[in-house]
């Protein structure tokens, strides 16, 4: 029952890691959800090809918020290369829930998120 | 009224449960007469209508024509003064486009702050295009139309005041004669009607409301998806240019020019969802029977046992006026600290189906400083015990958002 809505994913909603603005954060990427108006910012800072650290910003349902948390606390210290082949299925690897067609966008923000942010330090 | 025996889907069960549908406003489930109609309409009648010199065109012609009377006289309207188009946004896209056409620099359209985006954006698109001005009428803090912002925007520059019937979220029913009355007295603009949320939950008679035009829905009444209807006066219909070009739409075509044919044939270009009228026509003859004031009756004694309910949870927030007598058959509201989506999610484990989101009204949001609601709508075969499973639902909501 309500397996959607576990306690890790209830805990990261409520208690989310690495929220805030990140000082000195070399790029930073928006990500909306206009079906229901969720939103994460992802900020990063990028060293020797690794991700130094990635702080995000946010509003929305308990998926996405969550989403965001769990895959920040994930990434941080992580390759470049392998965070930008993160998949769809690596998220919800990582979220450990039944996401039904209409949540996935939801659960995917902070990941598109993530990726164009590190796409703009390489563009850079 | 229990009639829940009449629509085939509410036999369907979610997650072991059975499906209560909460999200009527959307569109409305569809009752077997309507069903059996389209089907019949596929199996006897299907040929094109009106150019068949055959039996069997004139049969279907006859089917279709027979709807639009019968439709016509459901709001007390005579049958050359409704349109056939593929839904309300499409009625409603007919008049800015085609109004539009008239506007000049100096003119003014005037929408208010709850409209749905089906009547809001082909107004900004317009004025836009045409660059003319804008306007919007505001609410008042319990979420009705503030008539005195009404009145107050109102010049001879207001060429078009474009107001929904009843909010698609605040639930506010809107008193359309009365604001007939201010527009037509304080400007010489056509007063537009949003119908979607209304017809088929309260009686409608377009000649005592008073409006120039009703655009409205076909599958949010119990017809079929894929047909809407536009009322207009027919000395306005005459003087309008046509939408979309085409087929049936014609008076007489040469290499050099066009005549149209009369209203409604000059709006309706092409080959009309004829099966979908068809059937629309059976939903009307199923709310007849039931009876409107019945109908308002059972909506009413829902949104206000549900009212009550909600007002018993400390954390719920609801939007729009306070009784079931201000409102249609929709109560959006939030539960504090959680998204509108995640409500619905939990509901729906619970197979109760209702929505959460901006509900096409992201202007109305705004105003309100919420990114979105979840929302509960009502139709004839919703009962008690369906109030009973939804509310079951938001205290499991408060449970696992404790």
């Amino acid at each position: 029952m309500q397996e959607i809505y576990k306690e890790n994913i209830l805990d990261h909603f409520k208690h989310p890691r690495n929220f805030g603005p990140l000082k000195g954060a070399q790029a930073s990427a928006r990500e909306v959800n206009t079906i229901c108006g969720d939103e994460v910012e992802v900020q990063v800072k990028i060293k020797a090809g690794k991700i130094a650290d990635i702080k995000f910003q946010g509003q929305g349902c308990a998926i996405s918020q969550a989403a965001a948390s769990i895959l920040t606390e994930e990434v941080k210290g992580k390759n470049l290369e392998g965070v930008q082949r993160l998949e769809k299925n690596d998220v919800l690897k990582m979220l450990g829930i039944p996401i039904s067609p209409a949540r996935l966008k939801c659960a995917l923000l902070a990941l598109y998120a993530t990726k164009n942010a590190i796409k703009q330090t390489k563009d850079k | 009224m229990n009639l829940a025996k009449d629509f085939p889907i509410l036999k369907r069960k979610f997650n072991g449960k059975r499906l209560v549908y909460l999200d009527s406003a959307a569109t409305s489930q569809k009752p077997r007469q309507v069903i059996s109609a389209l089907k019949e309409f596929y199996e006897k009648y299907n040929a094109n209508v009106h150019r068949g010199v055959y039996n069997l065109s004139e049969e279907a012609t006859q089917r279709y024509e027979g709807a639009r009377t019968k439709i016509a006289s459901f709001i007390g309207a005579r049958a050359e003064e409704i349109v056939f188009t593929k839904n309300c946004t499409e009625a409603l896209n007919l008049l800015a486009y085609s109004l539009g056409k008239e506007l000049r620099g100096r003119d003014e359209i005037l929408i208010s702050q709850m409209e749905h985006h089906s009547n809001f954006v082909p107004w900004q698109q317009i004025a836009l295009e045409r660059g003319a001005k804008l306007k919007f009428v505001e609410i008042t803090k319990e979420g009705k139309l503030n008539l005195a912002s009404l009145k107050k925007q109102l010049s001879k520059k207001t060429k078009v005041v474009a107001l929904t019937h009843v909010s698609n979220v605040l639930g506010t029913i809107n008193p359309i004669k009365e604001i007939a009355e201010i527009v037509h007295k304080n400007s010489g603009a056509v007063l537009v009607i949003d119908g979607a949320q209304a017809l088929g939950h309260m009686a409608v008679d377009i000649k005592k409301l008073g409006a120039d035009f009703y655009a409205f829905s076909g599958h949010k009444m119990l017809g079929p998806l894929g047909i809407g209807c536009l009322y207009g006066k027919r000395e306005l219909f005459q003087k309008m240019k046509p939408f979309l070009y085409g087929g049936k739409m014609i008076k007489e075509v040469s290499f050099v020019g066009t005549t149209f044919a009369e209203p409604p044939y000059k709006f309706e270009a092409g080959t009309q969802p004829i099966a979908e009228v068809v059937a629309l026509g059976a939903a009307v003859d199923y709310l007849n029977e039931k009876g409107m004031g019945k109908i308002e009756e059972s909506d009413r004694k829902l949104v206000s046992y549900a009212l009550k309910e909600l007002g018993k949870i400390p954390e719920i927030e609801i939007y729009g006026p306070k009784t079931a007598e201000e409102r249609g058959a929709v109560i959006a509201f939030n539960i504090k600290g959680v998204h509108s989506h995640d409500v619905a999610t939990i509901l729906d484990s619970e197979g109760v189906a209702m929505r959460g989101g901006h509900h096409c009204c992201m202007p109305l949001m705004s105003v309100l400083k919420i990114p979105g609601a979840a929302r509960a709508s009502f139709h004839i075969y919703n009962t008690k015990e369906d109030v009973d499973a939804f509310i079951r639902g938001i205290r499991k909501v408060r449970e696992v958002f404790k």
